[in-house]
């Protein structure tokens, strides 16, 4: 089984090579410069993974791709959808990009079952019976099948990640945004989480990854992405990236972080 | 202790748990210490000045039968006389239904016993068919009720609101106000958050103005000042208006109360069900209210409480409710005794206290419950 998106999602007649094409995005908080100019395009099946110090604007970025936060100057596409101020919009774009948070965000008053199975039966319309089953097929993609009727405060950080991991895609998302996805869990529990994301990349689903895990992104990276003070800095694929960093910064950042 | 003793050190073989010892298992201390017995006799003591006379007036020194006044009087008995339940027997009626016609009242029993059938299984978590349940109870419940209480259709003669009266009265307004207020008050803190601001302020100034106002208030100018200002074929009834006003009166703290609610769930919940193209009613509807509430039970209860006491109010106004109907009671000559009002005011506090008491323990129950989904 792949976890490519199926074709019963709304919009995969129109399948578009690019996924996530951002130009010239530019973001404020109040007086605050958040992202500046950020030209990005990532192609269908690819997988970016972004990294940079705090504060640097990795989350704003991947938000704005979802409209989780608004970008005031430029244009987002998503899938050939421009990304606007325009609800029924918003929600058409969300539905196809899956999204994973650094504290899961998990629903606690729901099982895990229901977690995953909200969406699917509210959003979708899909039957009680074939949204469970669904959702039985991805908690056993991401090897939790035996938790699907405990609540996400009774399961371990590592095992809520996968569940959350399991919840989008249910929707059969085309792409899924990453926001640090391991850096809330107990360092016993990275790895378990990070092999469910590698099987999904193997699958082929886009990914655009926020994470410091390097390891996980000289594995499975398309290309890399630095940024910092809310511009990318240097953008590459992972053997060069690494290898040889071109930008002082991204080497002073590399140089911190693999020591 | 060889385990500190060393530097280096490998566990041969983990431990297995121990019960805890005994001390930390210990709940009653009744004798245990002198403090603990100073205590216990202080107790005993408080429970002797204040509960023994209170059980020796209402049940032990009690009169239990009896046709008027004269049987509960020391001099006709001869003994010295507690609660005179024959009062509370002879006026229970009134005490229940208030003027409503008593050819009728089949009608203000059989909403009772309707209220209750439907309400019963929608309180039981295990009950099944909640949706339906809850359709018939808030539904159409309140329109079969309205239709056998009020009349003048399908064949029932009209009785008009002013002839209810008693307990009828009581529950009315008060079922009223609980089913109204919750459901209101839901909207307007939904309202108060929101980033349109005509919705913002509307809500904050509607919410500010009634809780800033006293409820006598309110009742009052609704149903005296009101209908000067207004031509008289805009009359309303006068029932209604008090139901109007305690609702909008409640709907205030209610908005308040779960607008806290609602600020204990983080953002993040919010993001996480509109990151799944759930949109925003069905983010607040599914995800977040569910969790708002759940925090809030306490509180919304204490709302529910305070309405139900609050609804003796209305004798303001000139309806006559449980209370209301028994200083009416105590102004019968045929049964003015020393121990009337006392007898009176202990059955009436008693309905009071059962009612609340129900609905305090009930929340707690529904938090118990609640809250296992989240014990890990």
């Amino acid at each position: 089984m792949t976890i490519q998106p199926s074709s019963h999602s709304g919009l995969s007649s129109t399948r578009h090579a690019t996924a996530v094409k951002m130009i010239g995005v530019h973001k404020w908080y109040g007086d605050f410069h958040a992202l500046k100019d950020i030209n990005l395009e990532v192609s269908r099946g690819e997988r970016i993974v972004i990294c940079g110090p705090s504060g640097s604007g990795k989350s704003t970025l991947i938000r704005c791709i979802n409209r989780l936060e608004e970008h005031q100057r430029g244009r987002i596409f998503v899938d050939g959808v421009e990304v606007t101020p325009d609800t029924k919009n918003i929600d058409e774009v969300r539905r196809e990009v899956g999204m994973v948070f650094q504290q899961f965000n998990l629903f606690p008053h729901l099982t895990v079952l229901e977690n995953c199975t909200l969406a699917p039966i509210w959003v979708r319309h899909m039957p009680k019976k074939a949204a469970d089953d669904l959702a039985k097929r991805y908690l056993e993609r991401v090897r939790i099948p035996e938790q699907a009727h405990k609540y996400p405060g009774q399961l371990s950080g590592g095992q809520q990640q996968r569940v959350a991991i399991a919840r989008a895609l249910c929707m059969n998302p085309k792409i899924m945004l990453f926001d640090e996805p391991t850096s809330a869990l107990d360092p016993e529990m990275v790895k378990e989480v990070l092999d469910a994301m590698v099987e999904l990349a193997r699958d082929g689903m886009t990914m655009v990854v926020v994470s410091h895990e390097m390891g996980f992104a000289r594995e499975v990276a398309s290309r890399m992405v630095f940024m910092d003070e809310g511009q990318i800095v240097e953008l590459n694929e992972p053997e060069p990236f690494f290898a040889h960093p071109r930008h002082e910064r991204t080497k002073l950042f590399l140089r911190q972080i693999l020591r | 202790m060889s385990d500190i003793a060393t530097t280096v050190f490998v566990r041969p073989k983990l431990l297995q748990p121990l019960p805890p010892p005994d001390r930390l298992r210990k709940r009653w201390h009744i004798m245990g210490n002198w403090k603990d017995f100073l205590l216990t006799v202080l107790s005993l003591y408080l429970i002797w000045i204040l509960v023994w006379p209170a059980f020796k007036f209402l049940f032990i020194d009690a009169v239990w039968t009896g046709s008027s006044r004269s049987d509960c009087l020391a001099e006709t008995v001869g003994l010295p006389v507690g609660a005179c339940w024959p009062f509370i027997t002879a006026k229970f009626s009134q005490f229940v239904y208030g003027f409503y016609p008593e050819s009728e009242r089949w009608r203000a029993d059989l909403t009772f016993v309707l209220g209750a059938v439907l309400l019963l299984p929608l309180l039981i978590p295990r009950a099944p068919y909640k949706i339906t349940n809850a359709v018939l109870f808030f539904g159409v419940f309140p329109v079969v009720g309205y239709f056998l209480l009020v009349g003048g259709a399908f064949g029932l003669p009209y009785v008009e609101t002013r002839s209810w009266g008693g307990l009828l009265v009581t529950l009315v307004v008060a079922v009223t106000g609980i089913a109204a207020s919750l459901p209101l008050g839901i909207l307007l803190a939904l309202a108060r958050r929101s980033e349109l601001p005509v919705l913002r302020i509307g809500a904050v100034i509607f919410i500010e103005f009634w809780r800033g106002v006293p409820l006598v208030a309110v009742l009052f100018f609704a149903t005296f000042i009101l209908p000067l200002f207004l031509p008289p074929a805009w009359e309303i009834d006068g029932m209604l208006r008090v139901l109007v006003g305690v609702s909008v009166f409640a709907a205030a703290y209610m908005a308040e109360v779960i607008r806290g609610g609602l600020q204990a769930v983080p953002r993040a919940q919010y993001e996480g069900a509109m990151a799944l193209g759930l949109g925003y009613w069905r983010s607040t509807g599914l995800v977040v209210l569910p969790q708002a509430l759940r925090v809030s039970i306490p509180g919304i209860v204490n709302i529910f409480i305070g309405l139900f006491k609050d609804t003796t109010l209305v004798l303001t106004v000139a309806i006559f409710d449980l209370l209301g109907q028994l200083r009416a009671a105590f102004a019968d000559p045929n049964w003015s005794s020393p121990s009337t009002l006392f007898t009176g005011f202990a059955f009436a506090g008693a309905i009071y206290f059962l009612f609340c008491f129900g609905m305090s323990r009930y929340s707690l129950f529904l938090e118990q419950r609640l809250r296992q989904d989240r014990d890990r």
